[in-house]
Order: structure tokens, then sequence, then C-alpha cells
């Protein structure tokens, strides 16, 4: 099957942008009648809801960030009383109060529904056997997943996160077909398989929906080729809604935005200027369709690049290029902006070299310094010290001349960087500033 | 001829520890060893009583480990011993990449270890020159 919904994936551009602007004109007046906090926004920027006339106008509207959420906490952002409520999800928290989102019946309803479109994107139908292994909970991974899962008629494994062995297991009993996780814990997985000795011809799986983090390219190289399968890349964030904002087709040209909920939007992340299509920028949405939490203009810190080219899917709907990094995950050393998935597509490129790194950057005197920390696997390892450190140096040459800073790389014995079960920290920074 | 288990070592207090920890406990008898080191890292280099054993093993326990092809030559143990099959192996223009000293020695003979470049060609160098060397029975029973 091609699509879920054709008539709202492939519609025609001009009606989709007429009911962008039905959708926002109600968002509007949701949150400026039912939010406080919106209302104080609005008229601090001297905006009425009859001001938003046509799609241009939404560059008038204030942002909304994650600080507000959490001003906010728990609930005060809920357009709906609470009555019409049915199901909070949250953040885990760990830099600060955790961000709170609700949904109602309808919500949860639109949820499913984009999940399912993603899931058929990503080669789903009724005859898969979905295995999701991302965490169940307040996280939105599992849960979404599940739900778009059940609503295509797969048989849903709701594996969660974890306890990897027994994954492997039921991926081999259970004739798991599709693997729902994050990038780092699908390579983790294969690298588990591998010590346990089973091939990927041992199993039924054919393709894997990874997402809640950013990964490159080689990435996607790297798992499709050491489980043999496709892998499609999923985007979504539970302010928004959860998994299901954005999902790849099988051109893999990008990911389709389901436009007829989201509105989106590039901008400069400093001056906060509205950037022009296939400019690289901070990724801005709003949740026009929401009932329990309508976000408008919600900053992602995701960076990446829009194109509103008609895809070979037959799509209409805007395509994001995969997400290069947060800006929350960018490290600015000596003035340059480094990304954790600029090195693993370094990395990767080297022949052996295994995907597991850790970016470490410190303050020696008033110097930034990164250091870039590589496994060494058996294929790369040799007994010989000038061969190991012709290694060393050909890493850290094609680092700094694509990272454009000073790189110290230090490789370091297998296994010693933690592997991940859920998102991948790369990134310690160890700067007192 | 020989297997060496190579084995990379971060540069980090307790790591040698635990690699002959990790041997002792399996029965391995180490009878040659070796370090290169860098500020970094390190690079065990080791020949043992029971190389295929100690190569799983390590492997096991989550080494980065690999076996290469090393020489065990015999040589008189007296001055110029060394020299002498160093300047006969420089006749036959042989590359050392590295070499060490074994523990132990047979009767009146030390053994040295080397790793050359051109492994087949050492062989036949080493035939013609008449430069002992042990087989690899020979050297692990030592």
């Amino acid at each position: 099957m091609l699509y879920w919904d054709q008539e709202k994936e492939c519609m025609p551009r001009e009606i989709l942008l007429d009911l962008q602007l039905r959708r926002l004109k109600e968002a509007v007046y949701r949150v400026y009648t039912f939010v406080p906090a919106y209302r104080a926004k609005f008229d601090a920027a001297g905006i009425k809801p009859d001001d938003i006339n046509t799609l241009e106008d939404l560059k008038q509207l204030p942002f909304t960030t994650k600080q507000d959420l959490r001003d906010n906490y728990p609930f005060s952002l809920f357009a709906v009383p609470m009555s019409e409520v049915v199901r909070i999800h949250s953040s885990s928290g760990t830099t600060g109060k955790p961000t709170v989102v609700g949904y109602t019946r309808k919500d949860l309803d639109i949820w499913s529904e984009l999940m399912a479109r993603a899931l058929t994107s990503a080669s789903g139908t009724k005859r898969s056997v979905i295995q999701n292994a991302y965490g169940y909970g307040l996280f939105t991974g599992g849960l979404g997943v599940h739900y778009g899962a059940e609503r295509i008629g797969a048989s849903v494994i709701p594996s969660s996160g974890g306890n990897t062995k027994r994954q492997i297991m039921l991926m081999q009993d259970f004739g798991t077909t599709h693997l729902t996780c994050t990038p780092s814990y699908a390579l983790f997985m294969a690298e588990v398989m591998g010590e346990m000795g089973i091939k990927p011809s041992d199993l039924k799986l054919q393709a894997g929906i990874f997402g809640a983090e950013p990964w490159s390219e080689n990435m996607r190289r790297e798992i499709e080729n050491k489980l043999g399968i496709k892998a499609f890349d999923i985007y979504g964030l539970s302010e928004i809604i959860g998994p299901g904002v954005a999902i790849e087709c099988t051109a893999k040209q990008g990911l389709h935005i389901a436009e007829d909920h989201f509105l989106a939007e590039i901008i400069d992340p400093i001056t906060e200027e509205v950037l022009p299509d296939g400019a690289l920028g901070e990724l801005v949405i709003t949740a026009m369709t929401k009932e329990a939490l309508p976000l408008i203009r919600y900053r992602t810190r995701d960076l990446t690049t829009l194109n509103r080219e008609q895809c070979e899917c037959g799509r209409t709907h805007v395509r994001m290029e995969k997400v290069l990094g947060r800006s929350d995950d960018m490290v600015i050393i000596r003035g340059v902006n480094v990304f954790p998935s600029m090195v693993e597509s370094v990395l990767l490129n080297i022949p052996g070299v295994e995907p597991h790194y850790l970016l470490i950057v410190e303050r020696i005197g008033n110097l930034d310094e990164l250091e870039v920390q590589v496994e060494v696997s058996e294929v790369i390892f040799s007994d010989e010290i000038r061969k190991l450190e012709s290694l060393g140096r050909r890493i850290t040459k094609e680092l700094e001349s694509a990272l454009g800073v000073a790189v110290k790389v230090r490789l370091v014995e297998p296994k010693t960087i933690a592997r991940s079960e859920g998102k991948a920290k790369r990134v310690f920074d160890n700067r007192n500033i | 001829m020989a297997k060496q288990i190579s084995v990379f070592l971060e540069n980090k207090s307790g790591r040698l520890a635990h690699v002959t920890r990790v041997l002792g406990d399996a029965g391995i008898n180490i009878r040659a060893l070796s370090i290169a080191d860098t500020s970094d890292f390190g690079i065990l280099r080791l020949i043992v009583n029971d190389p295929v054993k100690a190569y799983k093993i390590l492997k096991e326990a989550g080494f980065t480990v690999s076996e290469t092809e090393v020489i065990a030559v015999r040589m008189p143990d007296s001055p110029g011993g060394l020299a002498s099959v160093l300047d006969q192996m420089s006749e036959e223009n042989l590359n050392i990449e590295y070499l060490y000293a074994f523990l132990g020695m047979t009767g009146n003979d030390a053994l040295v270890v080397f790793k050359v470049e051109d492994f087949q060609k050492a062989k036949v160098a080493f035939e013609t020159k008449q430069i002992k060397f042990l087989d690899e029975q020979e050297l692990y029973q030592l």
C-alpha cells in the first residue's frame, strides 16, 4: 500500500493552503480565548486573532519555547478543561522542570492517524509484525507508535526499550518484520546479534522506523547493512504531538511533514528571522489542530531545511531534510558550530570505524579543546603502533577538515563508550563558562 | 614460526593488570611479552603457551585482540649473538617491524621474537642463512 490517506497526503497545494489558513485562524482564536498565557503574549505583541488573514501573517505571531511550557507547568497552556484531557505525557525533565503535554480524545485519534500514515509510508501494512522498542510510559515514542501500528492493523509487539537479548529472541520467535526504536539502539541490537551469532538472514526483519534523535546518512547505511533492512527516518516531538510529525517515504529524499495539521517554518535561531526554503535553520511548528495543547510557532531546536518541490512519491506535503542536529546538542568551539552528526558522518566514511563515539569539550586555559573518542574495533586494530597512529592521524585530519576546528582523537578500547537503549548521549561539555 | 597475541590497551591504570589476570585465571602462561606505547594507548604483544585459547578468552573479555605471525629466532647467548643475526638479515634486505627478547632460555641459546615486514621472504632467507628458528609447538612447550 502506497498511502494510508491518499486524499490528505496528496492533497493539491492550493486546497491544502486554504485548509491551513482556516485551521490556523481557528487555532489562533482558540489559544487567544482559552489560554491566558497566549492572550498575554499576543496582547504584548499588539496582535488580535482578526489580524491573521493570510498564511503570511503567521510571521507576526510570537514564538513559543520550551521555557513557556516550563513556566506554565504543568497544565496552564492547555486550551481545554482537564475533563476533556484523556492522556498526559511528559519529558524526563533532566534539564529542569519537565515539559507536560496533554491530549483530548480527538488529539489521540489524529495522532494515531498520523502514525498510521507514517508506518504505511515506511512499508508497514496489516500483515506486518511491528516490534515497538521505543520506551512505553511518559515518553511519547512507545504509545505513539503503538496506536498507529494498531490503526493499520499490524501485529504489534510492545517490547518497549531494554533487555536487548530478549528483544532479539522475540524478533526471531515472533517473526518481526518491522522494528521501531532509536537508531542508536538499532545499532546496539545489531552488535548484540553479532555476539549471539545471529545473522540478519535468520530474521524476517524488512524495515526499521527510527527516530527520536538525529542520525546521519552513513549511520543509515550502517544500520541497513548490519540488519539487512531498509531504514526510515521518523520525526516528532512530544510538544507538537509525538512521533509522526514527519516521515520519510520510499524516495528517502526528506521527511514529509503532515501539513494538514502542522505549519512548518525555518528561522535563523539567533535573529529569529524566517528563512527561505532550502536555507538551514531551526524548525518552527504550529500545531493547528491540537485541541488540548495547540502550540503557536513552537521552536523545536531541531536544525534542518525545507523543500516544497513535488516528491516522486506523489505526496504534496513539504519535506524537511534529515535533522542535522539539535541546537542544544550543538557545541560551539572557538566560534565554530559542531554537531555530533557531523562527527558520525566522518567516522562512518572510514572503513572499519564503528559509530560509537563521544565528543568531550574542555576548556584548558582560555582555549576550548574538542576530544573525539573513537573505539578501536578488531578491523582497524594493528599490532604496529605506526599503523594505529596513522589511523588516528587520518581520523583527525578528516574530522578537522569537515568540522573546521582542531580535534584531538583518542582511540579507546571497545565497549568503553556507553551503549544506549534510548537516546544516545554523544556530547560531554565540561567547560565551566 | 609462531603466533603472537596483540591486545589494544588504553593508557589507564589497571588495564595491564586486567589482561594478565584474565589470562592467569584461564591457566595461560605468558612466555614473552613487550609493550609498545604512545601517550594515549599501548599495544601489548604476547607469546603464550596456548594462543588459540588466549585469543578466545581475551575476545570474550571484551578486548580488541589480533593474531600476528612472528618468528622466534634462536641465537647463541654470548656477546655479538644478536648482532650476527641482524647482520645476516640486513644482507638479505629483511625489514624488521619490531623485536623483543624471550623471557626464558633454551640451554646456552637466547631467543628473540621478530616481526618482519615480509614473512615469506624471511622464512626463505633464514633457511639459506641457516638462522635457527623455533617451530610453533617447540615454542609453546618451552
